[in-house]
């Protein structure tokens, strides 16, 4: 897909031509067999439909020219076939589409999810998904978005973008914000397949890393955050259930970084999360060392959001008034998680009616049925303290 | 090459800056022309009056009829064009976004069509 995007200059064009090759595959390799190389002959076969289309299409200059490219397509080596990834990666995320935009072009060109799949994960009518889709393939060839890797200048900018689209994947399939999963484990093993792909691509971006890690570390506990269709918080946990390969993983990714010493955020999120999976059990967690990281965290990426998981830490390491001071101070008014950390301090500190007005707040902002469930359980065991 | 038109966007009846502030926009303006120009991307720009100097033309029935007024009544005006010629949108989002520091507004990009010939 992506060695032919480049030739022809138009993703639609390249899609056809790699979904025929495929037709054919299927059609032929059951009784042909498997050919030696099956992404050479895939490559070879969709070059040969493309170039028939352009023939009977031949009034069209552009693609004309885009013939002669085509001939070079079988020269392509190994190396220019990473290229093409990476480009097809960068024109995906470009920060001229929408976000939805982005995440969606992703899974389909990059993770080779059908359009059925993604809707399914995103709780979208196929049609709508498949509208949304050929609306930013339209744009990028309307308005020329580039298929290239961005200049040394804006790649640090645009490795943004690329990333926060993969975190996002990963966090609709960890956190899913609506419907009655807690999980959707496909985005998460895209998401991490996604993040796997530009270690390989981009190893010098110690973020890329950083990301990848972070993902491993959170999903080693995916199997101990659901019970019995439930979820169940990080300190209630099972530790038993942590998958230790994911976590070894995300500590070797994490010591290279070290030594590289250029953090970030996604970084020092995974340096959290591995300081939670160092922890033998909830209440032997070094939270100083996590309050440390937040501090970090804080100073080159200050938010809301960031500013309220460090006030969880605070809890732990000053107390829950003092943390709630914090809270307060925080304006996320429309964030469930927000009202649910402030019902939980306020619970600790004994104001039990003003924790379940906050329960009530986190609920009537919360789309999960599995967290809405979760609410209503910690709501009402205030009655019973 | 391509074509991208880069319009000037500002809210209809806001106040305009102080003069200090109007005399830094123009100088910043007429400088970014030049860059524009020296670098070989300029095709045109152009300021222009308020919407409210505009005339809606209309084919009826054989006839032109014509009304007072701009054809889209916007909370968001129009408040100048420029057109460059470059390779591709990030190149032409490099351009927005010096016209966008210069005019202190929002810089709207949009690609022309190709030419059919």
């Amino acid at each position: 897909m992506a060695v032919l995007t480049r030739f022809l200059g138009d993703i639609s064009f390249a899609e056809e031509a790699v979904q025929e090759a495929f037709t054919i595959a299927l059609a032929k390799w059951p009784s042909n067999g498997i050919p030696p190389s099956p992404a050479g002959w895939l490559i070879t076969t969709a070059r040969n439909k493309a170039l028939d289309r352009l023939r009977r299409e031949a009034s069209r200059s552009e693609r004309q020219h885009a013939a002669q490219l085509l001939n070079d397509v079988e020269q392509a080596e190994e190396h220019d076939v990473r290229d093409d990834h990476l480009r097809l990666i960068f024109t995906c995320c470009h920060p001229a589409l929408a976000p939805d935009a982005q995440v969606a072009l992703t899974l389909r060109l990059i993770g080779g999810l059908s359009t059925e799949e993604i809707a399914h994960a995103f709780l979208l009518q196929p049609a709508t998904l498949a509208q949304r889709l050929s609306r930013a393939k339209a744009k990028i060839r309307d308005a020329n978005i580039p298929y290239r890797v961005p200049e040394a200048a804006e790649l640090p900018a645009r490795l943004q973008a690329v990333l926060a689209v993969v975190y996002l994947i990963f966090n609709e399939g960890y956190s899913t914000s609506s419907g009655g999963e807690v999980l959707r484990t496909e985005l998460c093993d895209e998401a991490i397949r996604l993040g796997r792909l530009l270690v390989t691509l981009i190893p010098q971006e110690s973020e890329t890393l950083g990301l990848l890690a972070l993902m491993l570390l959170i999903d080693a506990r995916r199997d101990a955050r659901v019970a019995g269709g439930d979820l169940v918080l990080l300190s209630e946990q099972d530790r038993t259930l942590w998958d230790e390969s994911k976590m070894d993983e995300g500590r070797a990714l994490m010591r290279v970084c070290l030594t590289r010493n250029r953090p970030g955020i996604y970084q020092l999120q995974a340096a959290i999360n591995a300081v939670h999976g160092d922890a033998p059990s909830a209440a032997r967690t070094d939270w100083q060392q996590i309050l440390e990281l937040y501090d970090q965290l804080m100073s080159i990426a200050p938010s809301a959001v960031v500013a309220l998981n460090r006030a969880v830490a605070v809890a732990e390491v000053h107390g829950a008034a003092h943390a709630l001071q914090l809270v307060d101070a925080i304006d996320l008014p429309k964030y469930h998680l927000y009202h649910a950390v402030r019902a939980d301090l306020l619970r600790r500190i004994g104001r039990t009616a003003d924790a379940a007005s906050a329960y009530r707040l986190a609920l009537d902002n919360c789309e999960n049925k599995r967290e809405r469930d979760f609410l209503i359980r910690q709501c009402q065991s205030l009655a019973r303290h | 090459m391509k074509q991208y038109l880069l319009s000037v966007c500002y809210p209809a009846g806001g106040s305009q800056p102080p003069p200090a502030a109007l005399n830094k926009i123009m100088s910043d303006v007429i400088a970014l022309q030049r860059e524009m120009q020296s670098a070989d991307v300029w095709v045109f720009s152009g300021g222009l009056h308020a919407a409210n100097s505009a005339t809606v033309l209309r084919h009826q029935n054989g006839d032109i009829v014509l009304t007072d007024g701009p054809f889209i009544e916007s909370k968001e005006q129009i408040g100048g064009i420029t057109i460059v010629r470059v390779p591709d949108l990030d190149a032409a989002l490099l351009w927005a976004g010096k016209l966008a520091r210069a005019t202190t507004t929002p810089i709207e990009v949009r690609p022309f069509m190709e030419h059919p010939s």
